[in-house]
């Protein structure tokens, strides 16, 4: 066993790619879920909007990473619109299952032959926004011993993780607020807040709109990191990877869903690597496991480990104990 | 004393009141088969205490429902000073000052008492997103509500609590909490529905007295109770509802000896005595 890979590889799937994308879709289903009690099962469409939006914008229409970037949010909030207008007023299982629906209707049209002129198809787009790493102003790695960066990954880490600061942010400033109370209160009871004279679809609609647009920065990121985007990468198990991510973390935390994130993609880095060492040193027979079993393994074990959470610590690593013993009453 | 205010009414059901605040007309509303609410007409006297008793599914809840907007009537209309409210949406209604509580507590238990109180209150320019992320826009407004809440929650014994879970609040504290919640909505009508209900016998005499002082500041207050002394005690006006529709109304005297209202406990399966009704509070 190589331990000093495992640590390393482990140690940069915590703070690369993946775990600011699910960080910033975890942060948005925080907001939904976490605060204001919705079920939005389609984070994956929101995160689409996002990455589709920029590289259609970058690929198809000559645009700078700024402009196409505001225009794949834009196209977050009108999916806001179009989800929440029909179903935020009915009880909260109708969004769960028109947010399912509809992201993976989404994956299937950017996929689909019909419009790949403009998407790309199954292939998805390529070339997505030069400009991100031509503007990177870090010219030289970082070496610190058990792992190492390339300039080009500080680059991503940093715009990266300053965006997910930047959303954490104003998810403590908004919770804090008056209008965060209010998210609060309707996750607890929608009639006692009516009764209390606030507009509760309204509200509801707001948080599916921010937390929306953090979903579609995740896919902004994911879009600029790889300077790709591919349909399947809006599967459904996204959207629940974030789910995931956020209940280690703890919800209704502003923390839970970045630590959640960075766990989860930890987790399965570790497992995943483990396991391909344990095999490849013969301490795993291949009869039992061999190589590409271990990569299906290793979400099994993920699994488990969180399961394990919800037994022992049923409020996530950043919960409030004293608040999910309420549930109880 | 407001009592002046029935010295001319007459006690019969649909009696003209001499301020009417809030009137109904024709008003039904069935679930299936079942008639839950089929009032004729009734008006409620501003500025009083109006008690509104009936057996068990007698429709007194459903009727909260409908007059705030919780519910869609199957047919007829009502006002509220004047204005049409039918179609209204729940938090418009609020708004316009007449507000309500529920028979089974709405307390949101995931937020402290504070927190719950100053949810309460109306107009709260930090409840708009943009303005929400900057401190000082909303922060004194947010400590004159917090005033506001205090000295609520000492009137109502629940200052100590102020921190705490309304979730960790003793059933009785949770009713003493969703209404004193109701009063920082600024109503001008308060519905209350049973709000006695599993409250602590010490404190009905104190919440009562509560009841009264929020007619002397001028509000209307329209509550449903089963507790004929707690009735008797301070309502004004008692409206009687029996299988949907109102079957007497009068001044605590009269309706015990209304032979209607007795025929009516009567045929419930429940034991009556006219004298101190206490019908099962947990009825769900
Ligand atoms: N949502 C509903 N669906 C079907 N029937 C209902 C509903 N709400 C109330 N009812 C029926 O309407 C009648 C009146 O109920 P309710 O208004 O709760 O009476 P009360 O508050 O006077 O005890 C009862 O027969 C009850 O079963
Ligand atoms: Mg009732």
């Amino acid at each position: 066993m190589n331990w000093s890979i495992i640590i390393e590889s482990t140690l940069e799937a915590m703070v690369t790619k993946n775990a600011v994308v699910f960080a910033l879709a975890a942060i948005g289903l925080n907001i939904h879920y976490g605060y204001t009690g919705l079920l939005n099962f389609g984070q994956a469409g929101f995160m689409a909007a996002g990455a589709y939006g920029t590289g259609i914008a970058i690929t198809q229409w000559g645009w700078t990473i700024g402009p196409a970037a505001l225009f794949g949010i834009v196209l977050s909030v009108l999916l806001a619109f179009f989800l929440g207008l029909p179903t935020l007023r009915l009880r909260a299982d109708y969004l769960a299952i028109v947010t399912i629906a509809a992201a993976e209707i989404i994956r299937r049209i950017v996929k689909s032959t019909q419009y790949s002129e403009v998407t790309g198809g199954s292939g998805g787009l390529n070339g997505i926004g030069r400009g991100f790493y031509d503007n990177n102003p870090i010219d030289s790695g970082l070496d610190l011993g058990i792992v190492s960066f390339s300039e080009r990954e500080l680059w991503f880490m940093v715009v990266g993780w300053g965006v997910v600061v930047l959303c954490m942010v104003l998810t403590y400033l908004l919770v804090r607020s008056p209008w965060g109370r209010v998210l609060k209160a309707i996750r607890e009871d929608e009639d006692a807040v009516r009764s209390l004279g606030k507009n509760v679809t309204w509200y509801k609609m707001q948080s599916l709109i921010l937390g929306g647009m953090f979903g579609a920065l995740g896919g902004i990121m994911l879009t600029l990191e790889q300077q790709s985007v591919q349909p399947d990468q809006f599967f459904t198990p996204t959207t629940f990877f974030a789910f995931t991510a956020l209940i280690l973390g703890g919800a209704g935390r502003v923390f839970g869903p970045v630590v959640g994130s960075m766990l989860f993609w930890g987790i399965i880095q570790f497992t995943d690597v483990s396991l391909r060492q344990a095999i490849a040193n013969d301490h795993i027979p291949t009869w039992l496991m061999d190589g590409v079993q271990a990569g299906q393994v290793r979400f099994i074990i993920a699994g488990g480990l969180l399961a394990a959470l919800m037994i022992f610590r049923q409020q996530g690593l950043f919960g409030n104990k004293r608040e999910v013993a309420l549930d109880d009453h | 004393m407001t009592t002046d205010a029935f010295d001319q009414v007459e006690p019969r059901p649909g009696s003209p009141k001499r301020d009417t605040i809030l009137s109904v007309d024709g008003l039904v509303r069935r679930f299936g088969g079942i008639t839950a609410v089929d009032v004729d007409h009734l008006e409620i006297q501003a500025n009083a205490i109006t008690g509104l008793i009936g057996p068990n599914g007698a429709g007194k809840t459903t009727f909260f429902n409908l007059i705030t907007g919780f519910d869609e009537v199957t047919a007829g209309t009502f006002q509220f000073k004047g204005e049409p409210l039918e179609g209204v949406p729940a938090y418009k209604v609020a708004r316009k000052g007449l507000v309500r509580t529920f028979q089974l507590t709405k307390a949101l238990s995931k937020l402290s008492v504070i927190e719950n109180m100053k949810l309460g209150a109306v107009g709260q320019v930090g409840e708009n997103p943009f303005k929400a992320l900057i401190r000082p826009i909303w922060g004194n407004q947010e400590r004159e509500i917090e005033a506001r809440a205090d000295e609520l929650l000492k009137r109502f014994k629940l200052y100590e609590k102020r921190d705490d879970y309304a979730g960790e609040l003793s059933g009785g504290q949770r009713k003493l909490l969703e209404m004193a919640r109701a009063l920082m909505a600024d109503p001008e009508v308060i519905c209350l529905d049973e709000p006695m209900a599993g409250v602590n016998p010490a404190l009905t005499q104190s919440l009562l007295q509560h009841v009264k002082e929020l007619k002397d500041e001028g509000l209307t207050v329209v509550f449903v109770e089963h507790d004929m002394d707690v009735v008797r005690d301070i309502s004004d006006w008692v409206v009687v509802m029996a299988e949907g529709s109102i079957i007497a109304e009068g001044s605590h005297a009269s309706i015990g000896k209304n032979q209607a209202v007795i025929d009516a406990y009567l045929g419930t399966a429940h034991e009556i005595d006219l004298g101190t009704i206490e019908l099962d509070p947990e009825k769900h």
